[in-house]
């Protein structure tokens, strides 16, 4: 069987998707049968927003929390140091290569 | 395949599925003697190991006789230049009295770099010829001790290489066979559902003591253990590495936690507490993955899974590493570097239990001989440098 499916949830509880290869802007279908409009292009492990995630708010996968929102994050907007932050650590990245320029 | 094998059989008892000789060097100024020493064999079966420090450290001693007396090795044989502070006459004491051969040089009294090296070359050359007699002995699963690790993680880790080495853990605890988990670094936010599979309420808090003591470290240091490419694949906050690290300690009850060099005093799953006791000294807990590996294997290790998204590409010296590739373009990219492709999972063209089962034939296959892909490339790496640690506490082995 060869993978159709272009982002997946991994938990109920998640807020976010995960994608298993490189998905451009636009109108995504989902394995439950709804859609999703991604708004930035996204590459192999990245994530994006399933549900509107408020300033302030736990970001869900695995059903366990991974940081919370640094600003106001919309359906279909990716996920990623540029918009969430450990509740631990900082997280370290070059600013050249933290796979934010997928657009 | 068979499920028993022959292994080699060492005078404490312990199994080994290599018979190196593995040639230490004591202090960075015998680091190249040491190295030409070994550069006149092949690479199967010659190893180079060592510390670089000057100063004293009883970790780095303790590390030292334990990878010594390793039951992947057969014969030592020790470069020293003459004045560092390593104790190699207890090294020497500890592997005599574990009946391996060893012999001792040291440069300053052995007329410098080029005569130590032929003598250090005929040393290895006695010695592999002692322990080609090392008797052999079966073994089996139950006899094993396997450690794993991520290296070079990205958001791919979590959901093909690292679920699929935790069902191979499961396999493997439940056939009785020993299986380590480590960098409470990486386990951050992953603490309480830790401590959940302790098999006492006590060891479930040592767990969340453990993953603590890594967070304070760690802020301290002002860095968590995440490298940019974590970032690149995908992966943005330290939680978020940790719960994709965390799955690949499987489901089985904890058993008890470790500190390096400490070996598991029975079958089951067990936590390494890599992270130094006390005041923040001697800077980074684990400085790059060889050193969790070489951790692993002075707690005994037979072999390490190693986990990777980013692609590394690194072996080991003494133990062989497994590498299973959790992200397919990696794998695509370095192919000859990988044993398993665990990418094929995120395309739907295997399941993780398909991939789980070839993980564990590999492992199978590596105990009776066949070399790794990092084996046949002749990859050794090794480091150790300092840390300090208290001995573990009561409550840490409550199987014991």
């Amino acid at each position: 069987m060869k993978q159709t499916e272009k982002l997946i949830c991994l938990h109920d509880a998640d807020n976010v998707l995960v994608a298993l290869g490189a998905v451009e802007p636009g109108v995504v279908d989902l394995a439950n049968g709804e859609q999703i409009t991604l708004t930035t292009a996204v590459t192999l492990g990245h994530k994006v927003a399933l549900m509107p995630i408020p300033s302030g708010a736990l970001v869900v996968k695995y059903g366990m929390p991974i940081g919370i929102a640094t600003k106001d994050i919309a359906v279909g907007e990716h996920v990623h140091v540029h918009n969430i932050a450990s509740r631990y650590t900082a997280t370290h990245y070059r600013d050249d290569d933290a796979g934010l320029n997928n657009d | 395949m068979t499920n028993t094998w022959q292994g080699y059989l060492r005078a404490d008892g312990r199994k080994g599925i290599r018979n190196v000789v593995a040639v230490a060097y004591l202090v960075e100024c015998a680091h190249f003697v040491a190295d030409e020493i070994c550069r006149a064999f092949p690479r199967d079966d010659v190893h180079l190991i060592g510390f670089p420090g000057c100063f004293p450290n009883d970790y780095a001693q303790k590390m030292m006789e334990k990878l010594c007396t390793h039951p992947n090795v057969g014969a030592v044989v020790l470069v020293s230049l003459g004045c560092e502070s390593f104790n190699r006459t207890r090294l020497a004491e500890i592997i005599e009295a574990s009946d391996r051969p060893v012999e001792t040089f040291v440069i300053q009294k052995s007329g410098g770099s080029a005569s130590t090296i032929q003598a250090g070359r005929d040393a290895v050359a006695r010695a592999k010829q002692v322990i080609a007699g090392v008797p052999r002995v079966a073994m089996s699963v139950s006899d094993l001790v396997v450690g794993t690790v991520c290296g070079g993680s990205d958001g791919t880790s979590g959901i093909s290489g690292n679920p699929a080495a935790g069902r191979v853990f499961d396999r493997l605890v439940s056939e009785g066979a020993a299986c380590i988990f480590e960098e409470t670094g990486e386990l951050i936010g992953c603490e309480h559902i830790m401590a959940d599979r302790a098999v006492t309420l006590e060891l479930g808090e040592e767990l969340k003591a453990a993953v603590d003591k890594a967070a304070r470290y760690y802020e301290v240091l002002g860095f968590g253990s995440f490298a940019a490419g974590n970032a690149t694949g995908g992966l943005s906050t330290i939680e978020e590495k940790s719960l994709g690290a965390y799955v690949k300690s499987g489901n089985a009850p904890i058993s008890g936690i470790i500190k390096p060099g400490d070996e598991p005093p029975s079958g089951g799953l067990f936590l390494m507490d890599v992270v130094p006791d006390g005041d923040v000294r001697f800077g980074f807990p684990n400085i790059s993955d060889n050193a969790e590996i070489v951790e692993m294997m002075a707690s005994g290790a037979h072999l390490t899974l190693f986990i990777t998204g980013r692609g590394s590409v690194v072996g080991s010296a003494l133990a062989p590493v497994i590498k299973i590739c959790a992200n397919p373009d990696t794998y695509r990219a370095l192919a000859g570097d990988m044993d398993v492709n665990a990418g094929a999972i995120i395309e739907g063209e295997r399941t993780l239990n398909e991939v789980a089962s070839e993980i564990f034939d590999k492992i199978l296959a590596t105990a009776q001989g066949e070399q790794t892909a990092s084996e046949s490339l002749g990859h050794q790496e090794f480091i150790l440098t300092y840390k300090s640690f208290e001995p573990i506490g009561p409550a840490c082995l409550p199987t014991k």
